[in-house]
């Protein structure tokens, strides 16, 4: 799973109060570095240095610290797809593709789930038509669902990884979210272990044709642990966690079956194994944050992007290779390319007022959704996401009350129902939801979706009545 | 001058009537929501005895002014006529008075308010027919532009505006609707009021009582030269300037004769007793009842015949990607329909009610629409499958002019029952999915409904829900909510009458 900036972040801006903002902060962005007033647009704003790179142990290989994820690509609307009218707007996604690379990111991760199945083949136009030993291509072997578990099914998917990214070999290759599942341990088993797949791909990576093996992992710990153990034996060449300051000590809190990254990084710090950190920003929760938080920030920084503290956090630890970002908008790209070209440590101090903001951000009970869609399509055609967006946006901008003495009562209650409606179509929300659970098995960050669901739709229903 | 504040009061007064259908916000109700119930066919099913005095006062010391600045159907008839008479000058006549016309009108109008026969009753009420033409075809224009509104909101992260559904609520009243508008556009325009004169039954009951008002326009025959100028300028073709008679009866005080006339003859003036006689003689003087409008009677056989020709097929909006498919409910076949709290029963509803529309178009959750049977003919009646009767909306029974939806406050609505929901095996997700459900119980704003297990003491079998129906209230709650598409496993019958439990 690689993401994080999603539309949010576009709100966000907006909140900021410019359209242009992105520009202008990257301009001022730049012009600290080195003072470069250009009239062309994109080219100046990304001079202010060079890409940070770290080493890869193993090969030797320098990788951008900033990594691409390929989740979020952006869409256009079309008549003849089946996808219910979206496409993958390939033509956005290769100029977004040229100007990452030309700024010096060159490690690009996807998966054959992502974008309902078609962001390897987008991801796979995009790059080849550049020089192959540009950039470094990371997909995962994403047989999630039990029809996939079979070695035939699996290896099939893996072949076609390769024919998608019009590569004959793959450099970065993950075993996809371990630790998922209803019972963590027996989903790994029967993914990789019973059907000889884990050996698969070691003898692929002895061949040559995997460069780098690693995992990603999400949910159960002892799985985590338990891969880690056998680390003598696979040899991980990376591990790819969810980081950020906010996880760094409460990720426990958000979900009590959520482990802190501190000791994820740590573990994996200890043997020396790169860490490919996923989630930095939260899919967007850490760039859309309550106003306060905001303030607190942009005092600091006022030129810069809350966003860019999340990013900056995560690259500060020396173990980590690459930070992923799934980026949709190329604003998104140019913030974040100020953040890493170069990339400014933070301090000692600087971390512990992040570690500080975080603490204040865990008071706002938002829903820890990183919008990553996994729990999608609902059978019962509920749009899961973006109920839950729709309330984290209300809790950060204040709009969620306790009590209809609230001092903004009538604003709040406006602004929640008027906006719940705009973002969710009324056939799509929470009242909808009959907890059949389907949905809960495949969430990365453990939320009980129809707890959530349920909440808000009582909340929703209060609210109408008058009596929240 | 006298035209002129004519004029004036009755730009207002449709102004006020038709923001009251195309608001849906319910704030001009709170200001102008008494503009509909002083209507008279209204107040008169509402037995809302003072406007009727005041009404009938008026009437006895003024003349028809109802007709010319309450009514709005008759406001928009002037409009229509305005207009035609910018094309073509002087372009009216004196008529004799088509009495049997009237008067067989006024009976067939009382006996189907005796014999509670709504539909003709909705199709002669003359307020209703202008409410049904707002909300049936000016509303959903009204709406379309807030939702643009709505949409450049949205972009502006304000809150302003917000987006309502556009649907076809009911393609009979819609024909209905365009029919009467076409139909009374034509009539006004090529001969004025020829429809207040003829069919409109309120018309036909202030026709009789204005013959004997105080204040009325007078012919001074010691001025008139017999130029017909003002005959040719009455909309209400009841001027006969040959023998300098006025039909009061017919006449709706419009005050246009009074400018008109070169000669200063005609004034509107206290005269108790002129023309008494010269009105009853018109009314005397013809009695040719073969003459019967066609384009009237084919306005209201038409309206029936496209009963069965329309379908009803409502805009949904398209799902996007990456969403699984949502089937649109169904109406299932209830025995009995079911009419909103406040209606105290089925009876109550037909017999008072007008079909105004209005109580539909304040419907906030999709749920009231005109009926499309032929004796209940566009008289409101409530389905679940856009929205359910939420527990805090007390909207229609607020706006109701004529009594057929009385006034409830929040606290009654949730102890009438209106009807009670009946379970459909068949469709029920837990027996045919195998998944846990019990939406229906979670949103049951009475706590009627109970999840038991669907094998008798087995707790780990499916939960199926099973309803109490002395609880439930008959909102429809469960019925909207319920995942079974395209039909519910659950819904809702109608009651014949409400009872409070």
């Amino acid at each position: 799973m690689t993401d994080n900036k999603n539309i949010d972040r576009r709100t966000f801006l907006k909140r900021l109060g410019a359209g242009a903002a992105v520009s202008s902060l990257a301009l001022a962005g730049c012009d600290s570095a080195k003072k470069s007033a250009s009239g062309n647009s994109s080219e100046s704003l990304i001079t202010g240095g060079e890409m940070t790179y770290r080493t890869n142990p193993k090969t030797g290989e320098k990788v951008s610290i900033h990594g691409y994820g390929c989740m979020r690509w952006p869409t256009v609307k079309s008549n003849q797809s089946e996808r219910g009218g979206e496409v993958i707007d390939q033509e956005a996604v290769n100029d977004l593709v040229d100007t990452a690379l030309k700024h010096g990111v060159n490690y690009f991760d996807t998966s054959p789930a992502y974008c309902e199945g078609f962001s390897e083949h987008a991801t796979g136009i995009a790059l080849s038509r550049h020089p192959r030993d540009s950039y470094y291509i990371a997909t995962k072997l994403s047989n999630f669902a039990p029809s996939t578990w079979s070695r035939e099914a699996s290896i099939e998917m893996y072949n076609n990884s390769l024919k998608e990214l019009q590569t004959p070999y793959i450099d970065y290759m993950l075993l996809h979210a371990v630790g998922m599942g209803e019972d963590g341990m027996e989903a790994y088993e029967n993914r990789y272990i019973k059907n000889g797949i884990l050996d698969f791909l070691l003898k692929e990576r002895e061949a040559g044709r995997i460069k780098n093996l690693g995992f990603s992992y999400h949910g159960d710990v002892k799985v985590f642990d338990y891969l880690l153990s056998k680390h003598d034996e696979y040899k991980w060449d990376f591990v790819q966690i969810q980081l950020n300051y906010l996880d760094w000590k409460h990720a426990k809190e958000v979900n009590s079956s959520n482990t802190p990254a501190e000791y994820l990084y740590g573990e994996l710090e200890k043997r020396g194994i790169p860490a490919v950190i996923m989630e930095p920003l939260l899919g967007g929760r850490l760039a859309n944050v309550p106003d306060h938080v905001v303030e607190r920030l942009k005092q600091r920084e006022p030129e810069r992007s809350v966003a860019s503290w999340a990013f900056r956090y995560a690259g500060t630890h020396l173990g980590v290779l690459t930070v992923l970002s799934g980026m949709t908008y190329k604003e998104h790209l140019e913030d974040n390319l100020l953040s890493f070209c170069p990339l400014k440590p933070l301090t000692e101090d600087e971390m512990q007022f992040l570690y500080e903001t975080a603490d204040l951000m865990m008071q706002y009970p938002t829903v820890p959704c990183n919008n990553c869609k996994y729990c999608m399509p609902c059978p019962y055609g509920i749009d899961i996401p973006a109920n839950l967006l729709h309330y984290n946006k209300c809790i950060n901008e204040g709009n969620v009350v306790a009590s209809t003495q609230s001092e903004n009562y009538k604003e709040a209650r406006r602004a929640f129902l008027i906006g719940y409606d705009r973002s969710v179509p009324k056939l799509r929300q929470a009242s909808h939801c009959i907890g059949c659970r389907q949905c809960v098995s495949h969430c990365p960050q453990e939320i009980d979706i129809p707890a959530e669901l349920h909440k808000i739709d009582r909340y929703v229903d209060k609210l109408k009545q008058g009596k929240v | 001058m006298l035209k002129k504040l004519r004029q004036s009061l009755a730009a207002v007064s449709i102004i006020m009537v038709t923001l009251l259908f195309l608001d849906f916000t319910g704030t001009v109700h709170a200001w102008f929501g008494w503009m509909a119930k002083i209507q008279f066919l209204p107040a008169l099913l509402a037995l809302n005895l003072g406007v009727i005095v005041a009404l009938v006062a008026l009437t006895l010391l003024l003349g028809r002014v109802y007709c010319s600045v309450i009514c709005p159907l008759g406001i928009m008839q002037d409009g229509f006529a305005w207009f035609g008479k910018k094309a073509k000058k002087n372009r009216y006549s004196y008529s004799p008075a088509k009495n049997i016309l009237r008067y067989v009108m006024l009976v067939i109008m009382a006996i189907a308010i005796i014999a509670g026969i709504g539909s003709v009753v909705a199709l002669l009420a003359p307020y209703s027919a202008y409410g049904r033409i707002v909300q049936s075809i000016l509303a959903p224009v009204w709406a379309f532009f807030n939702n643009l509104l709505a949409s450049w909101a949205e972009k502006e992260g304000s809150y302003s505006f917000y987006t309502i559904d556009i649907w076809l609520k009911s393609g009979i009243t819609l024909g209905v609707a365009i029919l009467t508008l076409v139909a009374l556009g034509i009539l006004a325009w090529r001969n004025g009021r020829t429809y207040c004169n003829t069919v409109c039954p309120v018309g036909t009951v202030l026709g009789l009582l204005s013959r004997f008002s105080l204040f009325r326009p007078v012919i001074d025959t010691s001025k008139c030269n017999g130029c017909g100028l003002c005959a040719r300028n009455c909309k209400s073709a009841c001027i006969d300037s040959k023998s300098h008679k006025i039909d009061y009866s017919r006449c709706v005080t419009c005050m246009d004769c009074l400018s008109k006339c070169n000669k200063g003859a005609i004034s509107y003036a206290f005269s108790p007793k002129a023309n008494m006689k010269a009105g009853n003689e018109a009314i005397a003087a013809d009695t040719d009842s073969k003459n019967v409008d066609n384009g009237r009677r084919q306005f209201l056989t038409a309206g029936v015949a496209i009963a069965t020709a329309a379908a009803a097929t409502a805009q949904e909006k398209v799902v996007d990607g990456g969403l699984a498919v949502i089937e649109d409910k169904k109406i299932p076949h209830r025995k009995t329909r079911i009419v909103p709290p406040g209606a105290q029963s089925i009876r109550n509803l037909t017999t008072h009610c007008t079909a105004c529309q209005l109580c539909v178009s304040v419907c906030p959750n999709g749920v009231l629409r005109p009926s499309s049977d032929v004796l209940t003919l566009m008289q409101p009646e409530s389905s679940y499958e856009r929205g359910y009767c939420r527990p805090e909306c007390t909207k229609c029974s607020n706006v109701c002019p004529t009594g057929a939806i009385l006034p409830i406050s929040v606290a009654d609505k949730s102890s009438i029952q209106i009807g009670h929901a009946v379970w459909v095996k068949e469709n029920c997700v837990p027996v045919t999915d195998g998944v846990e459900c019990g939406n229906c119980a979670r949103h049951c704003p009475a706590g009627a409904i109970l999840m038991v297990p669907s094998v008798a003491g087995d707790d780990s079998s499916p939960k199926i829900p099973v309803v109490n129906t002395e609880r439930c209230i008959g909102c429809g709650a469960c019925e909207n909510l319920c995942p079974s598409r395209p039909f519910s496993a659950i819904y809702v019958e109608g009651h014949e009458r409400h009872r409070v439990i």
